[in-house]
Parts: structure tokens; sequence; C-alpha cells
């Protein structure tokens, strides 16, 4: 295998902007209902004057959930700034856990659109790997985006990290219709491509019902 | 006037069906569209206001099967992408005549509700 750095970086691109484009759709529909809220809050008031009585109740609850909105929102872009410097530098040392919870914060989106749930197995915290974490990113999301056309009936995807002789491991887990095949099924680039940046092997466990990523280099 | 709002943000569909309920219509909401389909085998509704990203069933496969059970319903689609524009490939090919991107203007929402309910 070779890497082809225009491949990986086109595909970079195209991950990025996916990512980026659900990122702003959250943020719009966080926007759209703080909106629905002031605007609530403005149509009572008008109403208050013209002699109807302002209840309380309903403007503590609006109050309550522009706040939570906020809170969300505050969520949405924490990720998407943790997102965005992914790319600053090229050979990091990368905590795994961090890794999936930030590829869950991004994707989750994604899993909702097709009524799934990523659960992240937090037992192994402290199984880290130098390496560039956008381009491993990329590959986790290569793999989810699988993952999630294999899942079983409980509409799962569980996530886990660990160490392993040699390296460290990145399991996709709960893939009842996965088929076993090469690079776990996943397009053949830019994938490959993006194995060979990594120094990664992607594979497939119809058995278990697992893709699993191996990194060489990890420490635990 | 019977009007179904659909969003999975349920906070934004319950606000906005008050805050039409306030400009006298009667508003009522879903928010998958398993839920807007079960409440239109019970109930008519004149109007239907559709997001059009929603979990499994979108907004606007959403609308042909609802215009299948009730083909005198109008629709509007609501949207989170950055321009109205992005989105009218997709809604021209479902027959959408009015789309709207969030967040809402209550005042453009009604208008474009009273302009389809016209048509």
């Amino acid at each position: 295998m070779t890497t082809d750095s225009g491949l990986v970086g086109r595909a970079g691109l195209q991950f990025y902007g996916k990512m980026c484009a659900s990122i702003s759709h959250d943020i719009k529909n966080v926007l759209a209902v703080i909106n629905e809220n002031a605007g609530l809050v403005e149509d009572l008031c008008f109403a208050a004057e013209r002699g109807k009585p302002l209840d309380p109740l309903r403007l503590k609850r609006a109050a309550a959930d522009v706040k939570a909105q906020i809170r969300r929102g505050d969520e949405i872009i924490s990720g998407m700034n943790r997102f965005a410097h992914s790319v600053d530098s090229d050979s990091v040392q990368v905590n795994l856990l961090e890794i999936i919870d930030l590829l869950a914060a991004i994707s989750v989106r994604f899993a909702a659109m097709r009524g799934l749930t990523l659960q992240i197995d937090r037992s192994e915290s402290g199984a880290t790997v130098t390496t560039s974490p956008f381009l491993l990113l990329n590959l986790l999301w290569l793999c989810l985006e699988q993952a999630m056309e294999a899942s079983g009936p409980d509409r799962k995807v569980a996530l886990a990290a660990e160490r392993i002789s040699g390296g460290v491991c990145l399991r996709f887990r709960g893939l009842e219709g996965l088929k076993a095949a090469p690079l776990g099924g996943l397009s053949a680039e830019p994938a490959a491509s993006l194995c060979c940046a990594l120094s990664a092997e992607v594979r497939a466990d119809a058995q278990t019902g697992e893709i699993l990523v191996q990194l060489a280099g990890g420490r635990g | 006037m019977k009007v179904l709002l659909v969003d999975d943000e349920k906070e934004l569909v319950t606000t906005l069906a008050e805050r039409l309920s306030l400009r006298g219509w009667e508003a009522q909401w879903a928010t998958s569209a398993e839920e807007a389909l079960d409440r239109l085998k019970s109930e008519a509704f004149d109007i239907a206001v559709l997001d059009v990203k929603m979990p499994r069933v979108d907004g606007l496969l959403l609308k042909k099967k609802m215009q299948a059970m009730c083909p005198a319903m109008k629709f509007i689609f609501v949207t989170g992408h950055g321009s109205s524009q992005d989105f009218q490939t997709g809604a021209s090919e479902v027959g959408a005549d009015y789309y709207l991107v969030k967040p809402l203007n209550i005042d453009t929402l009604t208008a474009k509700m009273n302009e389809a309910l016209r048509r």
C-alpha cells in the first residue's frame, strides 16, 4: 500500500466539509429554538399589553428552554472547535478515548438521522498513539459510516479503544450485518491511503460483529 | 385552519405551535414522520410544515406519504441549510413550492401558509 497524498487531501476536505455542514445544521436548530422562545416571550408581552395576564411559569419555562439550548450550542461548538484544531499537527500524542469521544460528538447527528445511538466504552482510558489526529478521525469516520450501515436491530454502535501487543486498537461493535471484507468493507480509496499514512490496519470480523482499526506504536 | 408541524426538535415544534395558536391557527405537532402519519390517519389538516432532515424518514419522503393520504393538503418545508437556494433542487423534485430557512420568521411563515392555502 502507498499513500496518495492528493487523494488523502481531497478526502480530508470532503470529510471536513461534511462535518461542518452537519454541525452548522445543528447550530441552526439551536438558534431556531431560541428564536421561537424569544418570539413567544414577545407574543406574551404583546398580549399582556392588551390586558391578558402574563403567566410567570410560562416565562420561566421559556427561559429554561433558552438556557438548555445555550448549553447544547456550547457543546456543539466545543466539539467543532476540537475538530478544527485536529488539523494543527500531523504528529501528536492522541488519547484514543478522547478521539472516539470527539468522533461521537461530531457524528451524533448522522447516527440520529439513521435512528442509531453511539455508545462509548470508557473502560480503557489511557491508550495513546502518536499520529495525525485529523487523518485518524477521517479513517475512523469511514469505519463508523460502514459500522452504521451494519448495525444490528438494537440500533446501537459501540466504540472502544484498547491497548494490544505492539500498538493500540479501536473497535466498532454490535455490527450484526457485517460481512468480512478487505479493509473492513471500506471503499479501497481513500481508506487504503489513510491506512498507509497512519500505519493502520482495518479489518472486519463478521463473527464477532466488529470493525477493528489497529495502529502500530501506541502506548498504554 | 388546521396545521400540523413536524420536526424532530420537540422544543421547536411545541413553541411554534403555541405561537401559531396565539395567531388563531389550530396548530398540532409531531416529532417524527411516523408520528405525523399516525396523526393523519385520525385527523385532517389543511397544511403541514415539515422539517427536511429528520431521522429515518425525511421531510421530502414524508410529504409524498402524506400527500398520498390527503391529496388536498398543502406543504411548507423548513430547512437548516445555509440558504433556501441550497435546498431548491431536492425540493423541486417533490413539488415543494414553499421552503423556509431556520430560524423562522413567524410572519413570513404565516404569510407563506396563507399563500399556499389560497392556491
